[in-house]
């Protein structure tokens, strides 16, 4: 995307002005909450959406709900004054503006959601929306298939999560979230509680990108920037962190859940860490950066101390803050140089100064350098990892590494390409146009505002979340910058030490790391060969389900049927069967004896036109029983579709060659002998119980005085059951229309 | 089929159909016939008149595309199931009006199952005829 920033910066016009201004508003209205959840009250909103199921349109705010709520359309509303000018005059920008602002009210129902169908609607669309864009930039293939990947990935994690929800829903007898919350340890005591847990989070690991899980995410980057920096800050990838966080007080607590979230965020925080410094690439680099975030925030969330939970509102506030600047930071000097490369950066600080301010102020926090808040998290995180009873080495020990890396990366994103080397001949950087320095500028900003006064954050946000993720008030621990000479200090001053080393050798490291991820398997390598795989064998069993050939659909529908009645009888029973055979005339049986001719003539014949004539006789025959049984009106339709069928045939039948000469099929013989053996003795079955008259004495009674008719089928056809007759005929035109559709579709393929 | 005497025996025979198509749904109510086998009745007019002088005289002589009977057919059945609710009745209530009515004779019953009747005969016969049509294009 080389070619500087755009000369007309003043957008796109209204497309570009309304998103901005819905997203503050909606940003205003969840800041104006605030006083309220502060105070620690909860508001709840429901209207009745499916009653027969106690499924509600339910909404709650809470401290977690609103934190994200504002993070959400805080961030988005500067990722969308920030995309105005990045993207300004882009052909397709309303599109992109729609997209964007779809995917932030998804997402917004998403957290806001009380009830588990609707939390999984909007889970569904967060994924849909973010597919779409992901695969912003259509043309290029590879954005497509990152795209589809993410969809893949998130999709099939959204079906288990589905199934998990489902199977919350029976075992806790409701399908609202504060209802199964306010029942307290009910669910971790219910036998359903490992399937549902193992279900949900295989859904919140594959849409929060934990090992092995994470491979669609740094391919996501395939996005445009300020999408990016949307995505992967505040909301995608932290819906199965927000997941996990709300249903943490009704599930966490038990050895499954602390090792699982405990040992994936681990895994997850440092793998992640060292694929970030391995990156040249600024956005991959970011990406990988926010894997390792949600691998923290996921290792947070297996504990129940306060200090843990503390740790995780904070750090969420942080990593937000901080990773939508960087993104937006990296944005604006891809624009500015036209790459992202690292090794192609350098000398830009005096260039681009507010870019560099702002970088620096995100970075810093990033580090977790003091006055930041960054630095708040992460003496939170040390105390709350030195809080954990079990196992506090490995999860300190997870911490410290994965910070320092952290702090080595933050060097190599935000402060080499600013303040070390010189510019690159053939670039010629410029300053950012004001909108898109104003969200990194102001989001950097707000991380050293909170770290100076983290009062600010506690009241009105941090000890509300605690509340929400406890369930209790007063577990929030005090944010403070100095929090005297303690064992967490000490860790940050050896994160300082090690991170410096750290960013000292990142190249050497690289090239190490390099050697060392060669050797791990990578389950993106294997995407490209799972697809094709799957592509091929539905083809297999679409050519083996669908061969073309008509004689092989026909046995399998009269297998069917041949197989459903006889099965049917044999699990049911044999019926009843009392065959009274004293009232046959000498009528029924030459009908029947036509009948049965005409059948045999049409078996054994190979002319066609002598094939057909044999099936019209059978027809006919049909047609006379239903005369001799007094029902004319069946018998003139009986006839009148006979005759077109065999003109129908006809057509068609006389423009093929003679038919070769029939042949013993012992297959066909038998399977046709199973249906009409178990057609006959249905037939006869229902034909020896007693025969309930009473619709017959109903129509007979009422057609004449109440619907002013005397031939009862066709009153029954047009008055009594006119409604069926209507979807019979509705069925008629769309079988023709079909049928017509397909010969003109054939008929055109021939001449080509 | 190019027979002289089947061409100019279908000229006659197919009118013929046509008209004992009505009749037979006219008479439906009371007697055997009825909407389904008017229509039928009738598409196996056409269907003749296409076998005898080809689908390009029959389109002529039908003069509308047989698949818009099909629809109009299926519209003016929904109608008369609609017009119910003009009277507050559940859907496809038949509506009775009985022109001239006398103690003793009921006079000229009009109904909506009538409506509805010719509806099912519009469909029926101009979906056959789209079938057919077709067919005998494509071979």
């Amino acid at each position: 995307m080389a070619g500087g920033f755009p000369t007309d910066t003043r957008g796109n016009g209204l497309t570009g002005i309304v998103p901005v201004l819905f997203a503050g508003a909606i940003f205003a209205y969840f800041v104006s909450l605030m006083p309220a959840i502060a105070a620690n009250e909860v508001i709840r909103v429901s209207i009745p959406w499916i009653p027969s199921l106690g499924i509600e349109l339910a909404f709650l705010v809470d401290g977690l709900s609103l934190t994200f709520s504002l993070l959400i359309s805080g961030i988005g509303t500067l990722v969308l004054l920030y995309s105005n000018t990045y993207l300004a005059g882009h052909p397709q920008y309303a599109r992109f503006a729609l997209f964007l602002t779809a995917f932030m009210l998804s997402m917004l129902g998403l957290v806001l959601a009380d009830d588990l169908i609707l939390l999984f609607v909007f889970w569904e669309l967060t994924t849909l929306t973010s597919y779409m864009l992901i695969g912003f930039s259509h043309e290029a293939e590879k954005s497509r298939r990152n795209a589809l990947q993410a969809l893949f990935v998130t999709g099939a994690g959204g079906l288990a999560f589905l199934a998990g929800l489902i199977l919350l829903a029976a075992a806790s007898g409701t399908t609202s979230i504060s209802g199964i919350i306010a029942q307290g340890n009910a669910l971790k005591e219910h036998a359903m509680y490992l399937p549902i847990l193992i279900l949900l989070l295989a859904g919140t690991f594959t849409k929060s990108a934990q090992v092995p899980f994470h491979f669609w995410l740094p391919n996501a980057m395939a996005a445009p920037t300020p999408v990016s920096a949307f995505l992967h800050s505040a909301t995608m990838v932290k819906a199965g962190v927000y997941v996990m966080a709300r249903m943490h007080p009704a599930m966490s607590g038990t050895d499954v859940w602390l090792w699982t979230l405990t040992i994936f965020g681990a895994v997850t925080a440092v793998f992640a860490s060292l694929l970030a410094l391995r990156q040249t690439d600024l956005k991959q680099a970011l990406a990988y950066t926010t894997l390792m975030a949600l691998g923290t925030l996921t290792l947070f969330l297996g504990q129940e101390s306060g200090y843990a939970m503390t740790a995780f509102a904070t750090f969420l506030i942080v990593h937000s803050l901080y990773k939508a600047s960087l993104f937006l930071v990296v944005g604006c000097i891809d624009l500015s140089t036209g790459t992202r490369e690292t090794d192609h950066l350098g000398g830009l600080g005096r260039l681009m100064p507010v870019t560099a301010v702002a970088a620096a102020l995100a970075a810093l926090s990033m580090a977790g350098f003091p006055p930041f808040l960054g630095f708040i998290g992460k003496e939170l995180k040390y105390a709350g990892a030195i809080a954990v009873a079990s196992e506090p080495l490995f999860v300190a020990g997870a911490a410290l590494l994965s910070n320092a890396l952290m702090l080595a990366v933050a060097g190599v994103v935000a402060f080499r390409p600013f303040w070390q080397g010189s510019v690159p001949s053939g670039q010629a950087p410029r300053e950012a146009p004001w909108q898109m320095w104003a969200g990194p500028i102001i989001l950097a900003s707000l991380g050293a505002v909170f770290g100076i006064y983290p009062d600010l954050l506690q009241v009105a946000l941090i000890n509300p979340t605690v509340i929400s993720l406890t369930g209790e008030v007063g577990e929030a621990k005090e944010l403070k910058l100095w929090a005297g000479i303690n064992v967490p200090l000490f860790l940050s001053i050896a994160t300082f030490v090690l991170g410096l080393l750290f960013y000292k050798f990142h190249v050497q490291l690289r090239a190490k790391l390099e050697q060392g991820f060669q050797a791990i398997p990578n389950l993106d390598h294997g995407w490209d060969r799972f697809l094709d795989g799957l592509k091929g064998f539905a083809k297999w069993q679409t050519l083996l389900v669908q061969n073309g050939k008509l004689t092989s659909y026909l046995f399998a529908t009269f297998l069917t049927i041949a197989a459903g009645i006889l099965l049917t009888l044999l699990y049911t029973g044999m019926p009843m069967i009392a065959v009274d055979l004293s009232d046959v005339e000498w009528k029924h049986t030459s009908i029947a004896l036509l009948t049965i001719a005409g059948a045999l003539l049409a078996l054994v014949t190979n002319s066609r036109i002598a094939g057909i004539a044999a099936l019209g006789v059978v027809g006919i025959g049909i047609a006379l029983i239903f005369i001799v049984f007094s029902a004319p009106d069946v018998a003139i339709t009986q006839l009148l579709v006979e005759t077109l069928v065999v003109v129908l045939v006809a057509v068609v039948m006389l423009r093929l060659p003679s038919l070769p000469k029939a042949e013993f099929r012992l297959g066909h013989a038998a399977l046709s002998i199973a249906v009409g053996a178990s057609v006959s003795l249905i037939l006869i079955a229902v034909v020896s119980s007693p025969l309930d008259l009473r619709l017959t004495d109903y129509f007979e009674a009422t057609s004449w005085p109440e619907a002013y008719g005397r031939n009862i089928v066709n009153v029954i056809l047009v008055d009594f059951r006119a409604l069926d007759t209507f979807g019979e005929i509705a069925v008629v035109v769309i079988a023709a229309l079909s049928a017509y559709a397909l010969l003109r579709t054939t008929r055109k393929g021939d001449q080509k | 089929m190019n027979s002289v005497i089947l061409r100019v025996g279908t000229r006659y025979l197919a009118g013929i159909l046509l008209v004992f198509s009505f009749y037979m749904m006219l008479r439906g109510h009371n007697e055997p016939g009825g909407g389904f086998i008017g229509g039928l009745t009738g598409a196996t007019g056409f269907v003749l008149y296409a076998i005898a002088c080809g689908t390009q005289d029959a389109r002529a002589a039908l003069r509308v595309l047989p698949q818009t009977i099909a629809m109009w057919g299926l519209g003016i059945a929904l109608l008369a199931g609609l017009f119910a609710a003009l009277f507050g009745d559940a859907l496809f209530t038949g509506q009775w009006l009985f022109i001239g009515a006398t103690e003793s004779d009921k006079g000229l019953p009009l109904s909506t199952v009538l409506v509805f009747d010719i509806g099912v005969y519009l469909v029926v016969f101009g979906s056959i005829l789209t079938l057919v049509f077709a067919m005998e294009e494509e071979v």
